[in-house]
């Protein structure tokens, strides 16, 4: 989750969001190098005594900075439109759930076996244990077994919402009418946070989104004793 | 009622390939009741149909559309 002054990205906890923050990573090394490379160029052109005397013609330094930005360019596209399609590729899924969005709370269904539903609520913060975060806890969290893969289908009972849960670089509307796919696999175990991202009414604030990631064991218990 | 000993769901169907499940869900229940109409209720192969409209379409879609199909409203061709 997020923690106090936090720059960058949450922990990962799939290897699509490892992927994404490494790509970051990557473009942010370029960024800084052709930033400092500029910047260093016009410094010294603004402090050196030269005079113009081939302002009109040079065509070496064309080629220069014609070629090398294009050779830049392509070593961020390049890894930009593998990890493109790797999110888009998807293996069968081994667990469907829903995720309904509601004015102001998230359900979710877990219909591949019996019938499970059921709904989330924040938990208000009159009612929070001293070891809970404020505004983004809630009574009942969504269960996913890690290291499996899982579709979650995500859709709206009344206006649009949006599901969305950083640390497994997933998110998408939920949109009445319409079911839309994520898949994900999450391979630690531990609570995963996401708030609804789409202004959706007075509550948007108070609708968090809680993943909780177990063992297949416990996954399977927490199905069979469901009451 | 039975144990869950394994995890199974709707596979990949390469008809939907994209993000926007919907027709997925809602063939999967048109399949469904077509291949009972033909076959009847018990016909074992029909079981996949259900299987796949039960994991991919919302609660409340399933229950308007039963709704729908009891009064003979239902607006797919079954
Ligand atoms: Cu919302």
């Amino acid at each position: 989750m997020s923690t106090w002054s936090q720059l960058s990205f949450q922990d990962s906890a799939s290897p699509l969001m490892e992927e994404l923050i490494m790509f970051h990573d990557h473009a942010m090394l370029v960024l800084t190098l052709v930033t400092t490379l500029v910047g260093y160029i016009i410094l010294t052109m603004f402090s050196n005594k030269f005079i113009d005397r081939f302002l009109l013609e040079g065509h070496l330094i064309e080629v220069i900075w014609t070629v090398i930005p294009a050779f830049l360019l392509i070593f961020i596209a390049l890894p930009s439109l593998h990890l493109l399609y790797l999110l888009d590729e998807y293996d069968n899924p081994s667990l469907t759930i829903k995720s309904m969005g509601h004015q102001w709370y998230w359900s979710y269904e877990y219909s591949d076996f019996l019938d499970i539903e059921f709904d989330s609520y924040m938990i208000p913060s009159k009612d929070l244990e001293d070891n809970q975060f404020r505004l983004i806890e809630v009574d009942n969290r969504m269960i996913v077994p890690m290291n499996t893969y899982v579709r979650i289908l995500v859709s709206s009972t009344d206006v649009i919402h949006s599901w969305t849960v950083p640390a497994l670089s997933v998110k998408a509307d939920a949109i009445p009418g319409r079911l839309n796919q994520l898949t994900f696999l999450v391979n630690r175990p531990g609570l995963f946070f996401g708030q609804c991202s789409e202004i959706c009414g007075a509550n948007h604030s108070f609708m968090p989104i809680v993943v909780e990631s177990i063992s297949m064991n416990s996954f399977l218990n927490w199905i069979n004793n469901f009451e | 009622m039975s144990e869950v000993q394994q995890l199974s769901t709707a596979p990949f169907d390469p008809r939907f390939p994209n993000q926007n499940q919907t027709r997925h869900c809602y063939s999967s229940y048109v399949d469904y009741h077509r291949c009972i109409r033909k076959k009847g209720e018990d016909y074992p192969a029909c079981e996949y149909f259900r299987k796949a409209y039960r994991s991919l379409c919302p609660n409340s879609w399933i229950e308007k559309w039963n709704d729908q199909m009891e009064a003979g409203t239902f607006p797919g061709k079954i």
